[in-house]
C-alpha cells in the first residue's frame, strides 16, 4: 500500500464517519466512558497502593508490657534486634497523659490515675525498614513480659481487602462497558460496509487488493476508538487534577497523599490511549471479517 | 495468450454444468465475440478468464502459467491487466464521470498527477471530453457505457472484458459502441465480448466464438453471429 491508497484511506474513513456521524459519537462515547471507568480504578489502584506503603512506613510496633514485666530486659533485647531503630518507653501515667491530650479532655480521665490506671506500660518500637515489621512484630511478641505486639495490621489488612473488592468491580464493569463498545464499533462497521457494498464490488473488478478495501473500515473503527480514548484521558485528567488540587487545598493530602509524580501516571494514561485505540481496530477487524467479503 | 483447455464448470446447486468441456485460444491483439443464448456459459468463460471463478476441471493459462496456481499478488497483477465492462454499467451514482474513471487509478494507488493526465485521455477517447462534472443519471445509456469503457481503458490494459455491453442500448448506441470497441482493438488491446447483438457481430466481420449448453461448437474467424447468416 503506497501513499496514494493511504491518504484515499484516510478520505473515506473521514467520510463514512460523516456519514454515520451520531452514530460514531455513541461509539466513541462508549469507548470513553468504559475506560474512564478502567483509568479512574487504575488511578485509585495506585493511590491506595501509595497510601499503603506510606501507612505500612510509619507503623510502629507497640509491644504492650503485663504489669510484671521485666522493661530493661526487654530493652535489653531490642538493643540488640536488627532492624530496630529505636525505641521509646511509654510508661502507664504517660500513656494517660498522652491519651488526655490526645482526646483534649483529661477531666474525663480524673480517677483513673495511679493503681485505677487501666492502660498498660508501653514500649513503641521503631524500625529501619517497612517491610520488616510483621516479622519484628512476631519476635517482640515472642519476649517475656510482652502481653502484645501490634503494629495496626487490621488497617493495613483492611485497606488491602478493599482494594481487592474495588478492583474486581471496576475492572467487571470496565470490561462489560467495554465489551459494549467493541460490539457498537462491530456494528457500525458492519452498516458502513453494507453502505458502500456496490462500490466494494465495482473495487474488486477494478483490481483493488483486499487490504485496500480493508484498511478504511478498520481506520474507521480505529478513528473512532481513538476519539472516545482522547475523550476518556483528558476527562480523566482533568477531573484527577482537580481532586488532587482540592485534596491539597483541604489540607487532606497529609492523610491521603495522592500520586503526583508522572513517571507512574504517564503509563496509566498513555496503557488508556494505546487500549482505546486497540479496541477500535479489533472491533472494526471482527466485522470487516465477518462482513466483507473480498 | 489465453489457453483455456477442456474447462468445465459446474455451479453448486446446479444440474447441469455451465461449461462442458471447453478448450479455446486467444493469441493477443485479438477481437473476440463469443456469443450463444442466454446460459450458455459466455458469462462463466469471462468470469474464468478474469479468475473471478476458478475452474471444475481443465484449466485456463496466462502466458503459459495455469491461473489456478495463481497466489494473491499474482491474481491482482493478473486483474489490474484487464478492463471490465459490464451490461448495466456500474459506475458510482454519487460521483462524476471524471471521478468514476478516476477510481480505476485511485484503487491501484495511483498518484494524483498520473490521475489528472490519464482521465481527461481516456475521456477523450471514448468521446466524452466536455462531460467531467456531470453525475451517471444526467447522462444517456450510450454514454453511461462510454464512462464504463473509458474507466476500463484508462490502466492501459492488456486485455478488455466486455459482458454484455449493448444489452441496455439501442441499435445506433450498440454500433457506435462496438466501432469505439474496434478503435481500442486497433491499438493493441484484445478485446473479448459476450453478446447477444447479432447485427452488430455481422457488421464488424471478427473471430465469433459460439457456445451453446456449455459446449463450444463453432469458432470462426471474420466469422457471424449465426452460421446460417
Amino acid at each position: 500500500m503506497n501513499i496514494n491508497s493511504l491518504k484515499y484511506s484516510f478520505r473515506q474513513s473521514l467520510v463514512s464517519l460523516s456519514r454515520n456521524f451520531w452514530l460514531a459519537v455513541v461509539t466513541a462515547v462508549m469507548i470513553a466512558i468504559s475506560l474512564a471507568i478502567l483509568g479512574g480504578f487504575l488511578l485509585l489502584a495506585v493511590n491506595v497502593g501509595q497510601s499503603i506503603r506510606i501507612i505500612e512506613s510509619n507503623v510502629e510496633i507497640n509491644a504492650f508490657l503485663y504489669d510484671d514485666a521485666d522493661v530493661e530486659a526487654i530493652q535489653a533485647k531490642l538493643d540488640n534486634l536488627q532492624g530496630v531503630q529505636g525505641y521509646t518507653f511509654v510508661s502507664k501515667d504517660q500513656g494517660l497523659v498522652d491519651f488526655g491530650q490526645a482526646i483534649g479532655d483529661t477531666i474525663l480521665l480524673s480517677g483513673l490515675e495511679g493503681d485505677n490506671n487501666p492502660l498498660p506500660d508501653l514500649i513503641r518500637v521503631q524500625v529501619e525498614q517497612a517491610e520488616t515489621v510483621p516479622e519484628l512484630a512476631r519476635v517482640i511478641q515472642g519476649y517475656p513480659g510482652v502481653e502484645l505486639a501490634d503494629y495496626g495490621e487490621e488497617l493495613v489488612g483492611m485497606l488491602i481487602r478493599i482494594t481487592r473488592w474495588l478492583n474486581a468491580l471496576f475492572l467487571g464493569a470496565s470490561v462489560l462497558l467495554a465489551l459494549g463498545a467493541v460490539f457498537l464499533i462491530v456494528t457500525i462497521i458492519r452498516l458502513s460496509v453494507m453502505a458502500r457494498q456496490e462500490e466494494i464490488g465495482i473495487m474488486k473488478y477494478l483490481g483493488a487488493s483486499n487490504w485496500f478495501i480493508r484498511f478504511p473500515f478498520l481506520l474507521e473503527g480505529t478513528l473512532m476508538g481513538w476519539f472516545g480514548t482522547m475523550i476518556a484521558t483528558v476527562s480523566l485528567g482533568l477531573i484527577y487534577y482537580r481532586v488532587v488540587a482540592s485534596l491539597q487545598r483541604e489540607s487532606l493530602a497529609f492523610f491521603l497523599q495522592p500520586v503526583t509524580d508522572a513517571e507512574r501516571l504517564f503509563p496509566i494514561f498513555a496503557g488508556l490511549l494505546v487500549l482505546g485505540t486497540l479496541m477500535g481496530c479489533i472491533g472494526s477487524y471482527l466485522s470487516v471479517r465477518k462482513y466483507l467479503r473480498v | 495468450m489465453i489457453e483455456i483447455r477442456d474447462v468445465k464448470k459446474l455451479y453448486s446447486g446446479m444440474a447441469t454444468p455451465a461449461l462442458a468441456g471447453v478448450s479455446l485460444e486467444i493469441e493477443r491483439g485479438e477481437f473476440v465475440f463469443l456469443v450463444g443464448p442466454s446460459g450458455a456459459g459466455k458469462s462463466t468463460l469471462i468470469k474464468l478468464i478474469f479468475c473471478e471463478q476458478k475452474p471444475s476441471s481443465g484449466s485456463v493459462y496466462f502466458w503459459g502459467k495455469n491461473t489456478s496456481s495463481f497466489k494473491e499478488a499474482e491474481l491482482l497483477k493478473h486483474r489490474r491487466r484487464m478492463g471490465m465492462v459490464f451490461q448495466d454499467f456500474r459506475l458510482l451514482k454519487q460521483k462524476t464521470v471524471f471521478e468514476n474513471v478516476a477510481f480505476a487509478l485511485e484503487v491501484v494507488g495511483k498518484s494524483p498527477k498520473v490521475i489528472r493526465e490519464k482521465v481527461p485521455a481516456a475521456l477523450e477517447k471514448v468521446g466524452l471530453a466536455g462531460k467531467e462534472k456531470s453525475f451517471p443519471m444526467e447522462l444517456s445509456g450510450g454514454e453511461q457505457q462510454r464512462v464504463g469503457i473509458a474507466r476500463a481503458i484508462v490502466k492501459d490494459p492488456l486485455i478488455i472484458l466486455a459482458d454484455e455491453p449493448t444489452g441496455n442500448l439501442d441499435r445506433d448506441n450498440s454500433r457506435q459502441l462496438m466501432d469505439l470497441f474496434a478503435r481500442i482493438n486497433e491499438g493493441g488491446t484484445t478485446v473479448i465480448i459476450a453478446t447477444h447483438a447479432y447485427d452488430v457481430v455481422d457488421r464488424m466481420k471478427k473471430r465469433v466464438v459460439a457456445l451453446e449448453a456449455g459446449q463450444l461448437i463453432r469458432d470462426e474467424q471474420r466469422g457471424s453471429y449465426d452460421d446460417e447468416y
